[in-house]
């Protein structure tokens, strides 16, 4: 009974952790990916400054995601990371170059183009790879006796690429709606101008993988036409948030396209889950199979309900200071 | 040719290791002596103290970046190449590395901001007490990765349970035989490295006639520093060897190039040890010394290479060259540190040029130093992962090919060389703009710093042409 809670609660944090790296990183990522595609400097400038203050504290989740997978449930870890080995390793080095390319950006002029182009492929890579990671656990991993028994390549199939794609438009959706709430003046206009298309293309991708899905996964086909017919409620509401950032673009309303994405996000992320809950390696480990000793959890535990209030204050008190417009030529640096 | 995985995932973790290693070991060094200087201008009130805090800090800043970012790379190269020894020690591995993570999440969240970006804006205090925490923090951070890694070395508190450790005792794992050895060992190398990088850099600025004041009190107290911990770190090292002894004795044998189990046996200054033929060629050595250092007698028995068949020795070459270049690199500080007595006696401390320019000189030498410790340590272990429990040929990942290990061996060495040459560029770029001159000095004031991007803190720019006031 003792294990059974504790993995609970871990898979509570862990998922969390995930879905708040998703959202916090996605935008700043998601600006990269549109990088190349803006306007004009000055443009480039103000979706840079918009989350320059923030963007490394939201990899802070990935790596508090990824410790606590080590601890909490090392199965998914040691499979999970051998299964995606090539990718883990591109994402890397895309989430590198993006970081150092942003801090050296700011401090250079000559060689700043070419922080530019780190800075837009190295978000495009990493935000690609993250799909692909979707898309691997949607399909599950070949394993045998606790070990992965795959490819080098196995996560690279037509249906991870899409997946990879989707979840590029994603972060492009939730970037451009960042900007909406965060330009004005010719930047917003233009952030207003791409979303819908952007979304355009997160509904069709929406549309292929959920068809798809149940194709390549049994027990997610089982899991969406048997008899638990509520969870439809979740790609219901995925879709009444889409309307939603649809009409608030229209009305051209700052925050609300931004607010309502994230909650296209948090419903299909949703839906994700209970289409392979409990699997948490699929398709044969369940989390309580992947979950490390019951004193091992608990003794991380205790400081990580430590260390996650004092992250969730000093990330809103991070917001707090920086909220508003970015303008042009009011750069941070 | 055969691309062996196990051979290329060994090179890629003692590769992204050493990469990383070189960052955290010169900041944790550095970290106290900020809060020293802290603390001296707080009780003195003497701004020299302040500017010397204010341009270490900025060094720090960069340098603590770029181990965060190489640092990431680490947490998962034991799941991406390791994933068996992973799964297998999980159970103790995953919580204490994630303490690691929770420390350095804690302190940059809270303190690090206030130490790099407070300046002037909190009470000079608090300043003072977030670099203190900072400074004690990075030691936190050390003692976990370092109880870890000892734990690999000297497994304690654990059960093997269906091919699984499990914590019997977390005090026993935690606190296992060799950790307070290597994390003596290690804080001492870091005040070292600290010691040896502000000294050369102040001897740099001495050379030039830069800020004169500020620097000779900066190489003043380093060389006294110096002079206490290098003598301390042959003993402190003397002890981890007797350590070791006791727990890896081919380890030991390895070190002394001693193949054959004997009394006697003599200190091995040079030899060519070859691993087939079970012995050395053109050895040269001082009798029954060696017999002395680890026994503390003359004709103390020492166990020798051969006691492990030879598939479980460790490769002998590697580990007795680099403990010599440690042990050389460790006497060459101490007797600069006892130069610097001389001349500081003579009082030609700041004038002799040749001086100063050997302390420029020996600044990466610490560096090379440390990590010819760790390859004695971790190859000398070899082929044990968790000592005579887990071997590493047990614990990588069995899906894992030649050829993929090689593509991100290649992948994060390209990636490596990139950001290392941007950093070091950068960095060098920092320490020659130098302190700022005092007017400027309380002026510096910017919304843009952010505590968990160190880099903005330093106010450099990264190439010639932006704007001339340091940006």
């Amino acid at each position: 009974m003792e294990t059974f809670d504790l993995s609970i609660i871990w898979a509570v944090i862990i998922g969390f952790s995930v879905i708040m790296y998703v959202l916090m990183d996605g935008f700043d990522l998601g600006l990269g990916i549109l990088f190349p595609f803006a306007p004009d400097e000055d443009a480039r400038d103000v979706m840079m400054n918009s989350v320059a203050p923030v963007w490394d504290g939201n990899e802070t989740w990935l790596v508090l995601g990824g410790a606590g997978l080590l601890a909490a449930f090392p199965l998914v870890y040691s499979i999970f990371l051998p299964a995606l080995y090539i990718g883990v390793f591109l994402m890397l080095a895309g989430l590198i170059f993006r970081g150092v390319a942003f801090e050296l950006r700011f401090k250079s002029r000559r060689n700043r183009h070419w922080w530019n182009r780190a800075f837009s492929w190295g978000s495009a890579i990493a935000a690609f790879a993250q799909g692909v990671v979707v898309g691997a656990y949607i399909h599950g991993f070949q394993t045998e006796d606790f070990v992965y028994t795959g490819g080098a390549f196995d996560w690279l199939t037509p249906f991870t690429v899409v997946t990879g794609l989707g979840l590029m438009a994603g972060y492009a959706l939730l970037g451009s709606t960042w900007l909406i709430l965060k330009s004005e003046g010719h930047i917003q206009d233009w952030a207003y101008k791409i979303t819908p298309m952007l979304l355009g293309i997160v509904l069709v991708v929406f549309a292929i993988v959920s068809i798809w899905t149940p194709f390549v996964n049994q027990f997610v086909w089982e899991r969406w036409f048997g008899n638990l017919r509520l969870i439809w409620i979740f790609p219901a509401m995925a879709l009444f948030f889409a309307f939603l950032v649809f009409r608030s673009v229209k009305q051209r309303r700052e925050s609300y396209p931004f607010l309502a994405t994230i909650g296209i996000y948090v419903f299909t992320y949703l839906g994700l889950i209970v289409s392979q809950w409990p699997m948490i390696v699929p398709p044969n480990y369940t989390l309580w199979d992947a979950a490390s000793a019951p004193e091992s959890q608990l003794f991380l535990l205790i400081g990580v309900l430590f260390v996650i209030p004092v992250i969730l204050v000093y990330t809103a008190w991070t917001y707090w200071v920086f909220r508003g417009k970015v303008r042009v030529g009011e750069g941070y640096h | 040719m055969e691309l062996d995985p196990l051979v290329l995932s060994r090179i890629q973790f003692a590769f992204v290791v050493s990469f990383h290693a070189i960052f955290p070991v010169f900041t944790i060094g550095l970290a106290s002596y900020i809060a020293l200087l802290q603390g001296l201008f707080f009780k003195t009130q003497n701004p020299a103290w302040d500017r010397l805090a204010l341009f270490w800090t900025k060094v720090f800043a960069v340098v603590f970046g770029m181990g965060v970012v190489s640092g990431v790379v680490m947490s998962f190269q034991f799941g991406t190449n390791w994933s068996n020894f992973s799964l297998a020690a999980s159970n103790f591995i995953g919580p204490v590395l994630s303490y690691e993570v929770v420390t350095a999440f804690f302190l940059e969240a809270a303190f690090l901001g206030i130490l790099l970006f407070g300046r002037g804006k909190v009470p000079q205090g608090i300043h003072l007490m977030a670099a203190t925490i900072v400074a004690i923090g990075t030691f936190i951070s050390a003692f976990w990765i370092l109880s870890a890694n000892s734990w690999m070395h000297t497994p304690a508190g654990v059960e093997l349970i269906d091919n699984r450790f499990h914590v019997t005792s977390w005090r026993e794992a935690i606190f296992n035989p060799s950790f307070p050895y290597r994390f003596s060992h290690m804080a001492i190398a870091s005040f070292i490295t600290g010691g040896f990088v502000v000294a050369g850099v102040s001897s740099w600025f001495l050379l030039r006639g830069r800020d004169p004041e500020a620097n000779r009190r900066a190489l003043s107290m380093c060389l006294w520093l110096l002079l206490f911990l290098t003598p301390l770190q042959a003993v402190v090292g003397d002890f981890h060897g007797v350590n070791t002894l006791e727990y890896q004795p081919t380890k030991v044998a390895a070190i002394e190039g001693h193949w054959e189990t004997a009394t006697n046996v003599p200190l091995l200054l040079f030899a060519l040890p070859d691993q087939e033929a079970q012995e050395n060629r053109f050895a040269v050595g001082i009798p029954n010394l060696a017999s002395l250092i680890l026994t503390h007698s003359i004709d103390g028995e020492i166990p020798g290479i051969s006691e492990a068949p030879p598939e479980e020795q460790p490769p002998v070459m590697i580990v007795f060259w680099a403990f010599r270049v440690m042990v050389g690199i460790g006497l060459l500080m101490i007797a600069t540190a006892f130069t610097g007595l001389i001349l500081r006696r003579k009082g030609r401390i700041y004038e002799s040029r040749l001086f100063l320019k050997t302390l420029v000189g020996m600044i990466s030498l610490p560096f090379i130093a440390v990590l010819a410790g760790w390859i004695v340590t971790e190859s000398g272990r070899a082929p044990w992962l968790v000592y005579g429990i887990m071997s590493h040929a047990d614990g990588i990942t069995p899906s894992l090919t030649g050829w993929m290990a090689l593509f991100t061996l290649i992948g994060y060495v390209l990636v490596y060389a990139v950001i290392f040459y941007a950093g070091v560029y950068y960095l060098t770029r920092v320490v020659r703009n130098g302190m700022l001159p005092e007017h400027e000095h309380a002026s510096v004031d910017r919304d843009a710093d952010r505590p968990k991007r160190p880099l903005s803190a330093a106010h450099t720019p990264f190439d010639d042409d932006v704007d001339p006031v340091r940006s």
